[in-house]
């Protein structure tokens, strides 16, 4: 998939030198600010019918009956795919052969396991006679009674928590620690459950011709997605081409093929014709993932001085009844303030929801709040201000493994940050600010870190006789911004001005580009870019070195640099040769080059790689009625190289915003009795609210020494 | 979505006429309508668009000092208009501080007097609800109902009615203008809302096929304008509804209460007139203590309907500050964040 922009579409880039560094407009801007763009719902393939799911409306038991005649009688209706006509899977959709398999709702059998899972799909020819028909289903249940809650069911110690972490782990002794503290505090704090609801809901397209499979969905995972459904239909994942240009945002939650997008290939195969389905917002709650809640309980003891003797992080979360995934809540006390005790551990219960996911930093989001909470308190208890006793316990290496940091300039981010939110005026006390109207003002702080990940990834690079450039890579922008940053990085990997550089992505069709998830997309899909440039430059520098006639001859590959589609000679820039030339002479039209990229495992070994940053906070609360303003923050990150400064600060805003909305405003709203969700209406979300105004940030820059080098995270926590 | 017919009247007997038939129902700016409908939570046969009957867009200062607000007035327009907004500011800071822009350029003054309730368990269509289904129970008794009644419910229906606009109205005697199968009425909008007793379905005074045509102001209403204002706590600064709310007016002469205006918002099945509060406003000191005293009488009867008894407490509050907020006159320029606590102490920063 290549982004169609015409010229005078295409916003002017002027560039000195590197493309890399520049802050260049969003290259999709255009097409998404004019409606433009084509999503995956945008697409109606001839012939294309309407699916609708029909969704369990208790939390447990089982689909008793269907009234299937009264939907089929429906003008319109094609076709309800229930248990009884569902296609046949290859795969088990309840068979589980590695961790990152997650278990899906396929009309397996009448079982409910949650709320708003799927009981039938109706397939009509509109979209209303579809809606219709699922309503007139008037399902019958058994129902048992739903658990619900942290309390709703009996705990057990998980095998593993987040992606294969020990749910248990300790270093030092944490009750030696805390006896010997001239200080202690014990503080607990629940997180509430938290749904996915990106702008664009999971749609999809399916379309089958033979055993050959056509698919426009939202994906932040192409290779993943495409090898799922491959396994599921039992067809070779060649046979199946996912188109994903833009996602209207994954967060983690299209970060894996969910059910509902599979019930859409499924009602394709049954009625032989293209298939269109769209969540409903409502829909959300259960299916595609979710954050579960937690409740955690952390102690620590501080010396004389305010360090910290140890801390004690406890985490409860809950997952479904059907598959593993728990929030690794407590972990986020591995990596930020040195203690010489540090124990972590987490329980949990089985729940009759839906599987929770990936959703946002899982783990990092819901145990910063935590420990930074109880940091605070420790701080308090200590009685020094919150950024001294952060200092105090400042962490020079990993404080669970020993490993020093890749780069932590997070002392510079903490002043930085302090400086330009005039932090130093602090009182100590709590509750001695009130502005000139009466409202009680609070300033606080907290830190942001997220591990530097790195997958893998492959591109491929060609260079044009005519002295243009292609890039490909199955990459995936989930409005974070990628159509840019990584054209921009091809730009400089192929030596060429980003206006003679095509680049494709969102494809499954080209080179696997890994996951957009877990912030590690543009290290690693970048990573990869970068080196299919520097494989095709070789190939071309071989050309013009091994050539008597090119000013180049006998420079040798490492003898060459290549910038605005011309080589030089690294000795002596007077001599030089443009590629078109190089290409021309050989009689080549083209030349190709691939690069891969994956984390080093020696310097994985050897180092400790996070991103940081500190935010500082002014809130204002009415005394009267406890309602909340957040009137200023500021932030400051160290997030290693920037690809692109305008797309990180967005980055940032967002992080920031998101920070403010998890404190203020996310909240899923469970029924005690029933185990539904009670955001049925839309109203009840507790949606993003941009009421921080005033809000800046500041961006601390440091490259990072090692691995890392023309890839770069591109934000501290968009995590997904 | 069950199919309906659509009919778009060319005049007010035809709509009433074409209304009147079992299964009808009124078509405005469809914000709440179209939800409803897209969630089963009604079904209508037949829907009737009055979104184009001419004349009932226009507001009208009447020759009697009054005003007439025609039934299809878009909320934005009104509280956009420089003489309403000066004559009335605490509906003009009432319809800011509801919906968003984008709803408020569509919905009608008609449609916010009759949207429906917020009660989430109406819009479940998987559990019971009497208003939806009369007599097959009430889910909201029991479940999450933080957000319920407090004023005036029954065991039938704890459901509050959701209007920010209706609340100053109902405070400045405005007055109905129904128009039905036989002929022009006229109700006040404090008879106009029904509690729910044995029958919540009954949410107002409307006759099937009764169309409303107006809404109006009596003279006094403008009267207040020095000294109105209207506040409301919501669980976000925008796009959300009341918890609870109130509107004020007050004419205050050395130091005593002359006139005096209250209702509250968010705490029953209808717009609440606090009039045994005014009672006691009457004449008394305009200060915080007679405030205070006018908060208790108002909320004397209330009672908690579930996890609810924190809203009494934050209604005796909003009504202490919407008074002290109206005594200290109406600000000069509507607040930049209309109805926010934020914006209701003098002098506070209308930027924030
Ligand atoms: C997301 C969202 C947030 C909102 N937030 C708020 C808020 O904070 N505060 C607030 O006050 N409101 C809020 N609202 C509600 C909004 O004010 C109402 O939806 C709107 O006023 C309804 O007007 P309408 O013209 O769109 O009515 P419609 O949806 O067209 O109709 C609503 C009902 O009124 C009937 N009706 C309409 N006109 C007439 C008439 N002339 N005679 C007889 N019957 C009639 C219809 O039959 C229908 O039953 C919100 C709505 C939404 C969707
Ligand atoms: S409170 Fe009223 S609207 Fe809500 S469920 Fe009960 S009867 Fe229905």
């Amino acid at each position: 998939m290549t982004l169609e922009l015409s010229l005078n579409q295409q916003p002017a880039h002027s560039r000195q030198g590197s493309s890399i560094g520049q802050p260049l407009t969003r290259r999709d801007g255009f097409l998404k600010v004019t409606g433009a763009a084509r999503y995956a719902a945008d697409n109606h393939p001839a012939g294309m019918l309407y699916a609708v799911l029909a969704v369990s409306s208790i939390a447990r038991g089982r689909v008793a009956s269907l009234d299937i005649e009264a939907a089929k009688a429906y003008e319109g209706v094609v076709e309800v795919m229930t248990p009884q006509n569902r296609p046949a899977l290859a795969v088990d959709p309840d068979a589980k052969h590695h961790p990152f398999m997650f278990r899906l709702d396929l009309l397996q059998n009448d079982k409910v396991r949650y709320a708003n899972q799927t009981i039938a799909v109706v397939i009509a020819q509109t979209l209303e006679a579809a809606t219709e028909g699922a309503a007139l289903l008037s399902p019958r249940y058994e129902v048992q009674p739903a658990r619900v809650g942290l309390d709703g069911a009996k705990s057990f110690v998980p095998a593993a928590v987040g992606v294969g972490n020990p749910a248990v782990q300790h270093k030092g002794d944490v009750a030696a620690g805390l006896d010997a503290a001239a200080t202690r505090i014990e503080a607990s704090y629940e997180t509430p459950a938290q749904y996915h609801n990106a702008m664009e809901p999971h749609a999809i397209v399916a379309a089958w011709d033979g055993d050959r499979l056509s698919i426009d969905t939202p994906s932040q995972g192409l290779a993943m997605a495409q090898g799922r459904i491959a396994g599921l239909f039992g067809i070779a994942p060649d046979n199946i081409h996912i188109r994903s240009p833009f996602l209207g945002g994954g967060f983690g939650s299209k970060g894996m093929i969910s059910g509902p997008q599979v019930l859409g290939v499924l009602a394709a195969r049954l009625v032989g014709r293209p298939v269109k389905l769209v969540l409903r917002r409502e829909q959300m709650y259960g299916p595609v993932g979710h954050r579960a809640p937690t409740r955690q309980t952390l102690r620590m003891g501080m010396d004389g001085e305010g360090k910290l003797t140890a801390i004690d992080h406890h985490a409860r979360t809950a997952s479904s009844t059907f598959d593993d995934f728990f929030e690794p809540a407590a972990d986020a006390s591995h990596s930020l303030y040195a203690s010489p005790a540090i124990a972590t551990s987490h329980e949990a219960v089985r729940l009759d929801t839906g599987t929770p996911l990936f959703m946002r930093a899982p783990g990092e989001a819901t145990g910063s709040i935590a420990l930074e909470s109880a940091i605070d308190e420790a701080a308090e208890a200590c009685g020094m201000d919150p950024l001294e006793f952060r200092l105090k316990n400042y962490a020079e290496v990993e404080p669970m493994t020993g490993k020093p940091f890749s780069s932590k300039a997070l002392r510079e981010c903490y002043a930085q940050a302090a400086k330009s939110f005039g932090w130093a005026d602090r009182p100590v006390e709590p509750r001695l600010m009130r502005d000139a109207e009466g409202f009680l003002t609070g300033w606080g702080m907290g830190t942001a870190t997220f591990p530097a990940l790195m997958f893998q990834a492959e591109a491929r690079a060609v260079l044009r006789s005519d002295g243009s450039g292609l890039m490909e890579t199955g990459a995936q922008d989930m409005g974070q911004g990628a159509w840019t940053a990584f054209a921009q990085i091809a730009a400089d990997g192929l030596g060429l001005d980003i206006d003679r550089v095509e680049f494709r992505a969102g494809s499954s069709d080209l080179p696997n580009a890994g996951i957009a998830g877990g912030s590690g997309h543009t290290a690693t899909a970048g990573m990869a870019i970068h080196n299919a440039g520097a494989a095709v430059i070789a190939r071309l520098a071989d050309l013009a070195t091994g050539d008597e006639r090119s000013p180049l001859y006998g420079a040798g590959n490492a003898g060459v640099l290549a910038r605005g589609g011309r080589l030089y000679r690294r000795d002596d820039e007077n001599r030089s040769e443009s590629y078109a030339d190089i290409l021309t002479r050989a009689g080549l039209k083209e030349v190709e080059g691939s690069g891969k990229s994956a984390s080093d495992p020696a310097s994985q070994e050897a180092y400790a790689m996070h991103a940081h940053g500190a935010v500082f906070a002014e809130v204002k609360v009415d005394p009267d009625f406890g309602q909340i303003r957040v009137t200023r923050l500021v932030g400051a990150f160290a997030a290693g190289r920037v690809i692109n400064p305008r797309l990180v600060r967005s980055q940032y805003y967002g992080g920031m915003i998101w920070g403010v909305s998890f404190a203020l405003h996310e909240e899923a709203i469970t029924d005690r009795r029933s185990g539904r969700r009670h955001q049925i209406n839309r109203l009840r979300v507790k949606q993003l609210e941009p009421d921080a105004h005033d809000q800046h940030s500041s961006r601390h820059q440091r490259p990072e020494p090692c691995a890392r080098r023309r890839a770069a995270r591109h934000a501290a926590r968009r995590a997904a | 979505m069950r199919d309906f017919d659509y009919i778009r009247p060319a005049s007010i007997p035809d709509a009433i006429a074409a209304a009147a038939e079992p299964g009808a129902t009124y078509l405005a700016g469809g914000t709440n309508l179209l939800d409803l409908m897209k969630g089963g939570v009604t079904s209508p046969d037949r829907i009737v668009d009055i979104s184009r009957l001419p004349d009932l867009n226009r507001i009208e200062w009447l020759v009697d000092g009054g005003l007439r607000i025609g039934a299809l007035v878009r909320n934005a327009d009104l509280a956009h208009d420089t003489s309403f907004a000066k004559a009335y500011p605490a509906v003009a800071e009432a319809l800011l501080s509801g919906a968003s822009a984008q709803l408020r350029n569509a919905a009608t003054v008609g449609g916010n007097l009759l949207q429906r309730t917020r009660c989430s368990y109406f819009y479940d269509t998987a559990g019971p609800c009497n208003k939806r289904e009369p007599g097959s129970g009430c889910t909201a008794l029991g479940g999450e109902n933080r957000l319920h009644a407090v004023l005036g419910w029954s065991n039938a229906c704890i459901a509050t009615h959701p209007s920010d606009f209706c609340v100053p109205l109902v405070a400045l005697d405005a007055v109905v203008e129904i128009e039905g199968r036989n002929g022009r009425r006229h109700v006040t909008l404090e008879e106009f809302h029904r509690l729910p007793g044995e029958t919540p379905q009954r949410e107002n005074a409307l006759e099937p096929g009764d169309l409303v045509v107006a809404v109006r102001l009596p003279q006094e209403a403008a009267s207040f304008s020095a000294n109105a204002r209207y506040l409301k706590v919501r669980e976000r600064t925008s796009y959300a509804f009341a918890v609870v709310s109130a509107a004020a007016g007050l004419a205050v002469e050395g130091g005593k209460i002359r006139t005096a205006r209250l209702a509250l918002g968010g705490v029953a099945a209808k717009p609440w007139r606090a009039r045994s509060a005014e009672a006691v406003l009457l004449g008394a000191d305009a200060d915080e203590a007679t405030f205070a005293r006018a908060a208790d009488t108002a909320l004397a009867d209330a009672k908690p309907s579930g996890d609810n008894a924190f809203k009494i407490e934050l209604a005796r509050r909003i009504v202490v500050r919407t008074l002290m907020a109206a005594l200290a006159g109406t600000p000069e320029r509507l607040p930049a964040l209309p109805a926010s606590p934020f914006s209701s102490i003098p002098g506070a920063r209308h930027d924030a």
